[in-house]
């Protein structure tokens, strides 16, 4: 039987409970019966407070499961804290609309929260009423509420347009982060994105910086489209650029 | 290694986190206090006290300092009824967010009574929620002021041992004590204290519930208070052990009761927070002996910006 994201995420934050695991199933039982918002903001509260924050332990199969349970989900470097936030999150039965619930514990959440907040975005109901929230997340100068969503997260991949898309892709590079852990970064590679990166790498490297080895991951599929491949051997000509990097 | 247990780090530079770093000051407490002039909106509140908990606490991180932060409606602002009154409502759910350590800066500026009022449900709020209090002395009528806060406090039900007096100065050290609280003190140039006077106190007081913190905010104030302190304290043939739990353990022990504040956060962070917000600090990691210097000093030293 395939395991949801919810009921894996019950599993491993219930082995890691200790001698919280009462607490634990006391509390998802009265998220799951619904009730006033604030027994969910304290549930959230406390869930570092009684669950510590230590990795989550996780098994080549339960990585497996996880990717059956919902294609490029990879709760690798979550936190155990973080887990029982996104459970308590799914669990909880609103009357009103996730996205606003979402939206009213983004904006009074502490750094911890936000991360495991965003983190959990592949496995919420209606995910486009959600896509002002993630543009809030990005364009945070959070870096690690930034790779929440950008890293190891499927959500870009699955739901955002071309533009929202390459800007991330962009912003990454701005901010220092990977590109590498953003899961669908071939898969999304389009020449409009590949434009973009090539001026951004010109601009580096007028700058005397380097530029990152990653930055050609996306450029790659596309180095003979007729736009893309005049720019290449520009910057070939000029000796910024080696043939080997492109291969 | 420094605690600086009251520094509003959202008026501060990045030469000020990189100068504490360098100093040994590894961990350091913002108190929601008024910023300088008053907020018109209660949405202007909530979004303060969410920097405060979340952006400020990512920024020390890059230095290598843990921040940690009070919540709480201040006395100056306690006299706009409509703002204070939006602000309550939103308070708890920030007072059990991850390095709030206590509430506060509260008490009395004007000694009004809406001051009185909101001083009042605040001190509710802290023992509902088992957190320390740090309480904002007034700069007016001060000895008056800051007896009648601990009166309130007494009358509140409030243990003296989870309340902070902050802004002590001699004339009021001696009940702050006596009557079994914490004794916060603020170096804080020309309206609180000099580090020769703290000295002094020390020598008269020696060190058990004293607490040396900076205030260092948006006006004239030094963000090395506490260093500087320590350093001329030691200078002035004070014992080490009693730096030591003025300039960091007292802070430790005080604010630690809310149980958000430990050593082991700086000292041995847990993986997931070394991976998101703390990038740990390079005089724990053995790398040079605390440095007091101006901030800015080595870069206005250095002309080329790369
Ligand atoms: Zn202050």
């Amino acid at each position: 039987m395939t395991e949801t994201p919810k009921t894996l995420l019950h599993r491993w934050v219930s082995a890691q409970s200790g001698d919280q695991a009462d607490w634990l199933a006391e509390q998802l039982e009265t998220l799951a019966a619904g009730g006033p918002e604030r027994t969910l903001y304290i549930f959230l509260g406390f869930a570092p407070r009684k669950l510590g924050k230590a990795d989550l332990f996780l098994t080549e199969a339960d990585k497996a499961a996880a990717e059956a349970a919902h294609p490029g989900w990879r709760p690798e470097g979550w936190s155990v804290d973080g887990a029982a936030r996104v459970l308590g999150l799914l669990t909880y039965k609103s009357d009103r609309a996730f996205v606003d619930v979402f939206k009213d514990l983004r904006r009074t959440s502490d750094l911890g929260e936000m991360i495991a907040l965003y983190r959990g975005l592949p496995l919420y109901p209606d995910p486009e009423s959600l896509f002002f929230e993630v543009g809030e997340g990005l364009r945070s100068n959070l870096k690690p509420v930034f790779e929440a969503i950008a890293h190891n997260n499927p959500f870009p991949r699955d739901r955002m347009d071309e533009h929202r898309w390459n800007h991330m892709i962009l912003k990454a590079l701005f901010v220092d982060s990977q590109l590498s852990p953003i899961v669908g970064l071939k898969d999304r590679a389009n020449p409009e994105l590949a434009r973009i990166l090539i001026d951004y790498a010109n601009e580096r490297w007028a700058a005397g910086r380097p530029v990152t080895e990653e930055l050609w991951i996306p450029v790659r599929p596309f180095a003979d489209h007729p736009e893309i491949a005049p720019l290449l051997a520009t910057a070939t000509a000029e000796g910024r650029l080696t043939k080997e990097v492109l291969s | 290694m420094f605690i600086d247990p009251h520094a509003h780090m959202i008026s501060r530079t990045t030469d000020d986190y990189e100068a504490m770093a360098a100093a040994g000051v590894v961990a350091l407490i913002e108190p929601a206090f008024w910023v300088g002039q008053p907020r018109t909106f209660v949405g202007t509140y909530v979004d303060y006290l969410s920097t405060i908990v979340g952006w400020e606490r990512f920024r020390a991180g890059q230095f290598g300092i843990r921040h940690y932060c009070t919540v709480g409606l201040n006395s100056k602002e306690a006299n706009n009824e409509e703002l204070a009154e939006g602000v309550m409502e939103w308070l708890p759910r920030f007072a059990l967010k991850e390095g709030v350590v206590a509430i506060g800066e509260i008490g009395y500026d004007e000694q009004t009574p809406l001051e009185d009022k909101y001083f009042r449900l605040q001190l509710e709020l802290s023992k509902e929620l088992n957190l320390p209090v740090m309480v904002h002395t007034p700069h007016r009528d001060k000895k008056r002021g800051t007896s009648r806060s601990m009166d309130v406090c007494e009358e509140m039900g409030v243990d003296p041992s989870m309340v902070i007096i902050d802004h002590n100065n001699e004339e009021t050290v001696a009940e702050t004590l006596q009557r079994g609280y914490w004794a916060g003190f603020s170096i804080y140039p020309s309206t609180k204290m000099g580090n020769a006077r703290m000295v002094e106190i020390l020598k008269q007081y020696g060190s058990e519930r004293i607490i040396v913190d900076s205030a260092c905010d948006w006006g004239i104030s030094d963000p090395l208070g506490v260093a500087k302190t320590a350093e001329l304290a030691l200078k002035s043939g004070i014992s080490e052990e009693t730096v030591r739990r003025v300039c960091y353990q007292n802070a430790l022990d005080a604010y630690g009761q809310s149980g958000q504040m430990k050593e082991e956060d700086w000292l041995t962070p847990p993986a997931i927070d070394q991976r998101t917000v703390y990038e740990g600090n390079s005089i724990l990691r053995g790398g040079r002996d605390p440095l007091i210097s101006v901030p800015g000093e080595e870069r206005k030293a250095n002309l080329i910006i790369e």
